[in-house]
C-alpha cells in the first residue's frame, strides 16, 4: 500500500467514513504532508465513497487546505479589512523583496511559501501574518525583513 | 379542502396546498416569474435571486423559488422595488458573463439572454469584468463543451450531476470571485468520470455547458457528391423532435422526420428501430445461453445478472464505478453501434457503395452516443462505424437552416432495407423498454407462447417508478429448454445513475438476485436524454412516454423476432444469433477506468 492510501486510511478508521469526516481528514492531511495531493484526494474519495471531484471543491474551498506543494515555511499574510487598513500590502511588497518571488509563488530553494489568508484573529496588532503555526503582529517591513533573515539564518545553520 | 393556503399575488387571489412554493403558486394563475437556478427536476438552490418578489409589509424581498406560502400573504411579482433589484441581479450577471451572444451556440435558445431581453439592460453601470478573469474552455470531448465564460454559477448542473446521477463529475471549487464550476483538479471533462449523458447540458440555461455539434461535418458530407451518406434515427427523437419545431411536447412526428432528412439530403434514411430489434435477438439470445450456462453447465466463469448495454452513459459509468462487474455487461453493441457497423458492410454491399465512400450519421436523443461513436472498439466494419452524431436539437437546427417548415411536410416512409422495425423497438425509448422487448422476444422463444401479459403490454416494467422489479414464471417451455421449466425470471428496471448506482449496490452486497437489468442513463430513459429539446421536466417526460407507447400500439407488428427484415438479415448475412458474424460486427468489450 502506498504512504498516501496508508495515512488516509489511518485518517478515516480515526474521524469515520461520513460526509461530516472529510474536513478532519483534509486538515489531518495538511498536518501530514503540507498539502493535499491529487493521489490522497482519490484516495479520500474511494475511503468516503463520495466524489473525487467533491474532495476538491471542498478542498480548494478553505484557504489552509492546500492543494498545491508549499515550502518549507509558509508565510500567510492577513488580507482581511483591518490589518490591510494597518498597511498589509506594503508589508507583502517587502516579502515579495526580500524572497524574490510574488504572491502565491514558492521560492526556488523550496524554503518559503507566501501565501494570503482571512483574519487571524489579531487585528487589534495589525497588520499580522503566520509563518507556519508562529503568528508575528505589529509588523513593519523592517520587521519583516529581519524575521526572514532570522528564518533564513536558523536554515543555514542547519544544513 | 380546509388546510389550502389563501394568497393575493399581484391582486389575484390563489388558493394552494400548504408547502406549496410562491412561485409555484404564481404559476397556477398564469403569473411568470423569471428563475435562473431553479429547474423542476432539481432541489430548490436559491443562489441567483432573480426570482425575488415583494411582500407587502415586509422590508426584505422573498426569493419566490424558496418560500413557501403562508396564509393571508401579499406578493407583488413586478413592483418598482422587484423590477430593480431583478435588473441589479442581471446585470451583475452579464458584468462577468462573456455576452458574445451573436457567436454563441445558445443564442436564441438562452435563458440568461432572455432575461436580459426582457429587462434591457442596456450600457451597464458595472465594470465588466470579463477581460479581469481567467476562463477556460474545455472542448477536448467528443460530447460535451465546457466554458466557464458563460458560466452564471446557478449550479444546476453540479444538483444535476450530484442528485439526478450521483456522480458528482462537477463541483463548486474555490469561493467569493474565485468560485468555478470545476471538474476534478480542473482536468478536462474528457479525463474524468463524467458519462457524457448531457443532462447538465440539458439542464443549463446559458451557453456554458453545451453539446459538441457536427452540424457542419454532416452538411459538408451531405453535399459532397461522392459520398453516400446513410443517416438513422433513435427511437426517442420521433417523439420529442417536434418539441424543437414549435410542436408541444408528446407528438409523434415519424413521417414529417423522415420527409425532412430526405430533403435536406440524405441518401438512405433508415431506422436504429431496426438494430434496435436486432439488439433484442442478439441479447435475449445471450442471456438465454448465459442463464443456460450457469443453471446447466454450472460454468462460473458466467455472469448473472446480466446488465442492458445500450446505453452509453451507463456503460461508462459502470467501467468508472462498479468496474468488477464488467462481465455482467450485456457484449451486445448498442443499436447505434450495430446499425453502424451493418452500414459500412451489409448494406453498402447491398447499394453497391464502397464503404470509404459512405458517411453514416445518427440522430439521437443522447449526447453519450458522441463519446460512443468515437470509442477505439467501434470501427468493426474496418472505418469508423458512426462517423457524426447529431442530438435531436442539432437535427432541428438543421431543419431550420434549410429553411423548411415542418410541421406542413407530408409524412413520408423510412428506405430499405434496414428501415422496418417492430413496436418492441419503439419502446426502447423510454425506461423499462428494453425489457419489454426482450420479455416479449426471450418468453416466446423458450414457450413458444405469447408473454402473458394482456396485448403484449408488460405493465409492471412501465412508468416512471425509479426501480421497478418484474417476474415472469416459466411454465411448459420447449424441450430444448426444459431447464428453465418453473424458474421464476426475475427483472429490474432503473433509469437515472442515481437509480442505477442504487441497484449495483444491491447486486454487490448480495441483497438483489435478478437474472436481467435494464439500465437507463437518463431520467425516463432515451426520452429524458440529454440530447433532447429543453426544456425538459416531470411532465413532458410523460408526455413523451405516453407518444412512445401509442407508437408501439400503433405497430402492426409488436415483437421483434417477427420483424421481417430482421429474418432476412440472418438469413441472408448473419446466419445465426451469436455466430461468427455477429461476434465480429455486432458485440464488444468494456474498459476499466479511474475512480475521479
Ligand atoms: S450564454 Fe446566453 S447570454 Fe451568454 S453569450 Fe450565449 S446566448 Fe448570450
Ligand atoms: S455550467 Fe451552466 S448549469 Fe452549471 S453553473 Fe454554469 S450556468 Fe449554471
Ligand atoms: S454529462 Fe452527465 S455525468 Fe457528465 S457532468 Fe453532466 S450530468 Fe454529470
Ligand atoms: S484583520 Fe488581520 S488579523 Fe483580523
Ligand atoms: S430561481 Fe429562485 S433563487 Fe434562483
Amino acid at each position: 500500500m502506498t504512504e498516501v492510501k496508508q495515512l488516509v486510511q489511518d485518517l478515516a478508521d480515526q474521524y469515520g467514513r461520513n460526509q461530516e469526516s472529510l474536513l478532519p481528514i483534509l486538515q489531518g492531511i495538511v498536518n501530514r504532508e503540507q498539502h493535499i495531493s491529487e493521489d490522497a484526494m482519490i484516495e479520500v474519495a474511494r475511503e468516503l465513497n463520495i466524489s473525487a471531484a467533491q474532495v476538491y471543491g471542498t478542498a480548494t474551498f478553505y484557504s489552509f487546505l492546500n492543494t498545491k506543494p508549499l515550502g518549507k515555511y509558509v508565510i500567510r499574510v492577513c488580507k482581511t479589512i483591518t490589518c490591510m487598513m494597518h498597511g498589509k500590502n506594503q508589508i507583502i511588497k517587502e516579502l515579495e523583496t526580500v524572497l524574490k518571488v510574488n504572491l502565491g509563488e514558492t521560492t526556488h530553494d523550496g524554503k518559503f511559501t507566501l501565501l494570503e489568508t482571512n483574519c487571524l484573529g489579531q487585528c487589534h496588532k495589525g497588520p499580522a501574518m503566520l509563518i507556519n503555526d508562529k503568528p508575528y503582529t505589529e509588523l513593519t517591513p523592517d520587521k519583516v525583513r529581519e524575521i526572514i533573515m532570522m528564518y533564513r539564518d536558523k536554515e543555514l545553520r542547519v544544513n | 379542502m380546509s388546510d389550502k393556503i389563501n394568497l393575493r399575488i399581484d391582486n389575484i387571489a390563489v388558493s394552494v396546498e400548504e408547502g406549496t412554493t410562491i412561485l409555484e403558486a404564481a404559476r397556477k394563475v398564469n403569473i411568470r416569474i423569471p428563475t435562473l437556478c431553479h429547474h423542476e427536476d432539481l432541489c430548490v438552490a436559491g443562489n441567483c435571486r432573480v426570482c425575488m418578489v415583494e411582500q407587502t409589509g415586509a422590508d426584505r424581498l422573498l426569493p419566490s423559488c424558496a418560500m413557501p406560502v403562508s396564509e393571508g400573504m401579499e406578493i407583488q411579482t413586478n413592483s418598482l422595488k422587484v423590477r430593480s433589484a431583478r435588473r441589479q441581479i442581471i446585470e451583475l450577471l452579464v458584468s462577468e458573463h462573456r455576452a458574445d451572444c451573436t457567436r454563441c451556440y445558445k443564442n436564441g435558445k438562452c435563458e440568461l439572454q432572455e432575461l436580459s431581453s426582457e429587462y434591457i439592460i442596456g450600457e451597464s453601470g458595472f465594470i465588466d469584468l470579463v477581460p479581469l478573469k481567467v476562463m477556460t474552455i474545455d472542448n477536448f470531448s467528443p460530447s460535451i463543451i465546457k466554458d466557464d465564460s458563460k458560466c452564471i454559477r446557478c449550479q444546476r448542473c453540479v444538483r444535476t450531476c450530484d442528485q439526478l446521477q450521483n456522480i458528482g463529475a462537477l463541483t463548486v471549487a474555490y469561493k467569493g470571485k474565485n468560485m468555478k464550476i470545476s471538474s476534478f483538479y480542473e482536468k478536462p471533462m474528457y479525463e474524468v468520470v463524467c458519462t457524457n449523458c448531457g443532462q447538465c447540458v440539458n439542464r443549463c440555461p446559458t451557453g456554458a455547458l453545451t453539446e459538441k455539434t457536427y452540424v457542419e461535418q454532416v452538411w459538408t458530407a451531405i453535399n459532397n457528391d461522392k459520398k453516400h451518406v446513410v443517416v438513422q434515427t433513435a427511437p426517442a427523437v420521433r417523439i420529442a423532435l417536434g418539441e424543437a419545431l414549435g410542436m408541444p411536447a408528446g407528438e409523434i412526428v415519424t413521417g414529417k422526420m423522415v420527409s425532412a432528412l430526405r430533403r435536406l439530403g440524405f441518401d438512405s434514411v433508415l431506422d436504429t428501430d431496426f438494430t434496435a430489434d436486432l439488439t433484442i435477438i442478439e441479447e435475449g439470445n445471450e442471456l438465454l445461453q448465459r442463464l443456460k450456462k450457469v443453471l446447466v453447465d454450472g460454468d462460473t466463469s458466467v455472469k448473472i445478472p446480466m446488465t442492458t448495454s445500450c446505453s452509453p452513459g451507463w456503460v461508462k459509468f459502470i467501467e468508472h464505478t462498479f468496474p468488477e462487474y464488467l462481465e455482467n455487461v450485456s457484449t451486445a453493441k448498442s443499436p447505434q453501434q450495430m446499425f453502424g457497423a451493418l452500414a459500412k458492410t451489409f448494406y453498402a454491399k447491398k447499394v453497391n457503395v464502397e464503404p470509404e465512400d459512405m458517411v453514416s450519421v445518427s440522430i439521437m436523443p443522447c449526447t453519450a452516443k458522441k463519446y460512443e461513436a468515437d470509442r477505439p472498439e467501434m470501427r468493426s466494419s474496418g472505418y469508423k462505424d458512426v462517423d457524426f452524431v447529431l442530438t435531436t436539437r442539432e437535427l432541428a437546427l438543421m431543419i431550420k437552416q434549410a429553411g423548411i417548415d415542418f410541421a406542413s411536410l407530408p409524412e413520408d416512409e423510412y428506405d430499405s432495407f434496414m428501415g422496418e422495425s417492430s413496436g418492441a423497438a419503439v419502446i426502447f425509448g423510454a425506461t423499462g423498454g428494453v425489457m419489454e422487448a426482450a420479455l416479449r422476444t426471450a418468453y416466446e422463444v423458450v414457450t413458444g407462447r405469447e408473454v402473458p401479459f394482456d396485448n403484449l403490454n408488460i405493465t409492471p416494467v412501465r412508468g416512471m417508478d425509479s426501480i421497478k422489479e418484474a417476474s415472469v414464471k416459466i411454465e411448459n417451455p420447449l424441450p430444448e429448454w426444459s431447464f428453465l421449466d418453473g424458474v421464476e425470471l426475475k427483472t429490474c428496471v432503473a433509469h437515472g445513475l442515481s437509480n442505477a448506482k442504487q441497484v449495483m449496490e444491491a447486486v454487490k452486497s448480495g441483497k438483489a438476485d435478478y437474472h436481467f437489468i435494464e439500465i437507463m442513463a437518463c431520467p425516463g430513459g432515451c426520452l429524458g436524454g440529454g440530447g433532447q429539446p429543453i426544456p425538459t421536466s416531470p411532465a413532458i417526460r410523460e408526455k413523451r412516454s405516453k407518444a412512445i407507447y401509442k407508437e408501439d400500439s400503433l405497430k402492426p407488428i409488436r415483437k421483434s423476432h417477427e420483424n421481417p427484415e430482421i429474418a432476412q438479415i440472418y438469413d441472408e448475412f448473419l446466419k445465426e444469433p451469436l455466430g461468427k458474424k455477429s461476434h465480429q460486427l455486432l458485440h464488444t468489450h468494456y474498459t476499466e477506468r479511474n475512480r475521479y
